[in-house]
């Protein structure tokens, strides 16, 4: 190691941590500030048990914010009664320890609700510069502000809740660069795919990482959400992306963003995040964003990745302990090797996710919508907060994905984990926007190929998986 | 968190990679609000039949694994969501220590919060402990955390390393919030000073 001169160069993820550092031990282990703590009904009702067990409390209620989506049904009337009762005593657990313990909350009632990771940008919650956790894997998505932000246990959502602080040691630092422009019919989802497809899901395992180059900086806010969200796939700690003008613009005038004075206070420091010129990064990865096409998953691990123009591998393409994951991949997919990925044939489509719920991953499926019909079985879109859907009433999106054949539903995390009644049924295939293929992972047996809203909506024009590109070749579908 | 000093006890052999959280506790079983009673659904895709009936050649349904308390597994093992139901589920089962060339970040960190031991070897060492492991009953691996090994059954000793504050936590079954609670002086005097540096937070 150098020695740390003031000029030494840092990372973004250096210069967040040492904001937020409370407390160094002896043997580097940190205590570390928490500026927002986002609360979902999963993973906290043994957390609130252990304070009320310890008579502990929240330290700091104002910074904590709860909302319930992973249980909720995406139906009508669950409002007035959720009739799974396990999963209307977690929401209701969730219910009562917000009250209880007086933190920020969006019960399911209020058009605010939806996916918390959707939940905390859109209402300023989330801001650059912060240190965000949740018990919750893909906390990574708020890593698109410029903060940094990552998922905990149970045990961790308890000691923040009391605390407002959190036991960790520093990880190193990974950069992401795409760089270049991406193709037509090519999305943040498939950046972010082909970048688990290149270093594979415990590639980033230890790292923080921080996506950059053009074909980063030119993605809206909602396609940087894309991206970070999926750094955990990757093994990451966290993902983050530099904040910009693109992010200030996002932020500005947020419920609970800065205003005035504060405003160009915050602006100020934000705009000093970014990473100096000759900071050390420990790994490297670099995709050219011409590179990149459309992507699949055609296993049951997310860096089970290929363009959609490639056929099923064999098991001779593997080596090591990956043979017998590919091999039972393979089996629990239904699928042969060397068969065309195009001629896979699928039953459902969901469309939906903290990965791909927001307006923009709305409009790009209903572009491709917009006058068609539907080939599968079902298909469903799950807008991931109720100002989503809203918005996308008020766009005439609704109307294009009912007119095609889509159920409209209401927020929640629905069938990305199928804790709710949106399952898939054994053997079930599925097209969908989420970002985990699990096995089991959309109901047990279902079978899950991860892909953007524009080739989602593709497969269910189709009935298999397609090439969005050539949908987009017609004049009439043109953006 | 009970304490973990040395365990001595039947592996069981896992090889697979990417054992994800998804396996090792399916979401229906999320839904608890207790951290106890998941052992029955410990990799319950993997274990039962859709009938309930468990199927037969699942490694842990084998009359010889039915009381492991530690698992030799394959690269990147607890990968996916952060739900700390799979180390309560492991440890309701009875898993004390899993054994792995890689472990998925989050996974790792639960397990010390619930006095599991998750221990890293390189693949050789992984690869001899998986063979003891597949020896069944008659085989007993004893992992020792004071002096950071792991014993294999013909007595060839792996050294590994542990985080020097986690180690000291779980041999004395210390909680995490207790101790930090001790430095709330310093957590008030941060939060003095960035209540003036950054306001809007
Ligand atoms: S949408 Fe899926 S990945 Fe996102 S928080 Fe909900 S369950 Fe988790």
């Amino acid at each position: 190691m150098t020695t740390p001169t003031q000029a030494a160069p840092k990372t973004i993820y250096d210069k967040i941590w040492d904001a937020h550092v409370v407390d160094t031990s002896e043997d580097g282990t940190c205590l570390l500030y928490i500026d927002r703590h986002l609360v979902h009904e999963v993973t906290s009702p043994q957390a609130f048990e252990g304070l009320r067990m310890t008579g502990r409390t929240v330290r700091a209620p104002q910074k904590t914010i709860a909302v319930p989506d992973h249980n909720v049904p995406t139906t009508e009337g669950r409002d007035i009664r959720i009739d799974n009762e396990e999963s209307r005593i977690q929401v209701d657990a969730l219910d009562k320890n917000a009250r209880d313990f007086k933190i920020n909350y969006y019960p399911v009632s209020d058009i605010r609700q939806g996916i918390v990771h959707i939940v905390g940008p859109e209402q300023g919650w989330t801001l650059p510069g912060m240190t965000v956790v949740c018990g919750d894997s893909h906390t990574a998505t708020h890593g698109a502000f410029g903060a940094l932000a990552h998922g905990i246990g149970t045990s961790e959502v308890e000691h923040v809740l009391a605390t407002q602080t959190l036991i960790q040691k520093k990880s190193k630092n990974m950069k992401v660069e795409i760089t270049g422009r991406l193709r037509p019919g090519v999305t943040a989802k498939d950046i972010t795919l082909s970048v688990i497809g290149e270093t594979g899901t415990a590639g980033g395992t230890g790292y923080v990482i921080e996506y950059c180059g053009e074909a980063i900086r030119e993605l809206s806010m909602e396609g940087r959400m894309t991206v970070c969200n999926m750094a955990i796939e990757g093994g990451a700690r966290a993902g983050l992306i530099a904040p910009d003008e693109t992010t200030f613009a996002y932020v500005m005038g947020r419920p609970h963003a800065p205003k005035g004075a504060q405003w160009e206070a915050a602006l100020a420091w934000w705009k000093t995040l970014f990473t100096d010129e000759g900071a050390h990064f420990d790994k490297v990865v670099t995709l050219r964003g011409e590179d990149i096409a459309p992507v699949v998953t055609w296993g049951t691990s997310p860096e089970d990745v290929l363009p959609i123009t490639a056929n099923v591998p064999a098991l001779t393409d593997f080596t090591g302990g990956k043979v017998e994951a590919v091999q039972r991949a393979l089996d629990y997919m239904g699928l042969t090797p060397g068969q065309k990925l195009t001629d896979i044939q699928i039953d459902t489509v969901f469309i939906g996710s903290c990965t791909n719920g927001r307006i923009e991953d709305l409009r790009a499926a209903a572009a491709i919508l917009k006058g068609k019909k539907i080939a599968v079985k079902r298909a469903m879109v799950v807008p991931g907060s109720g100002l989503v859907r809203a918005q996308a009433e008020e766009e005439g999106l609704a109307k294009i994905f009912l007119d095609a054949g889509f159920e409209w539903r209401l927020a929640g995390c629905s069938m990305c984990l199928a804790m709710n009644p949106d399952q898939l049924a054994p053997g079930e295939r599925c097209a969908a926007t989420s970002n985990r293929n699990f096995e089991g992972r959309q109901g047990r047996g279902g079978r899950t190929h991860l892909m953007s809203p524009a080739m989602a909506a593709a497969a269910a024009i189709t009935g298999h998986l397609t090439d969005v590109r050539e949908m987009m070749a017609e004049p009439a579908e043109a953006i | 968190m009970d304490k973990f000093t040395t365990l001595t006890g039947i592996a069981a052999p896992m090889p697979l990679v990417n054992i994800d959280t998804d396996m090792i506790i399916p979401k229906q079983f999320l839904k608890t609000i207790k951290r106890s009673g998941l052992g029955v659904n410990l990799f319950d895709e993997m274990r039962y039949n859709q009938d309930g009936t468990e199927k037969p050649d699942f490694i842990l349904n084998q009359p010889a694994y039915r009381s492991a308390e530690i698992i030799v597994a394959g690269d990147n093992f607890g990968c996916g969501s952060s739900r700390e139901h799979a180390p309560w589920a492991l440890l309701d089962f009875g898993i004390r220590c899993v054994i792995s060339t890689s472990f998925a970040d989050i996974f790792f960190s639960n397990c010390f919060k619930n006095g599991i031991l998750p221990v890293v070897l390189p693949q050789e060492a992984v690869d001899a402990l998986m063979e003891d492991a597949k020896k069944g009953a008659n085989a007993r691996i004893t992992v020792d955390l004071a002096s950071q090994t792991v014993t294999g059954t013909d007595g060839t000793t792996y050294g590994f390393e542990v985080d020097a504050f986690k180690k000291h936590c779980l041999l004395n079954g210390l909680d995490d919030i207790g101790l930090t609670l001790e430095k709330v002086t310093a957590i008030d005097r941060f939060e003095g000073q960035a209540a003036q540096s950054r306001p809007w937070v």
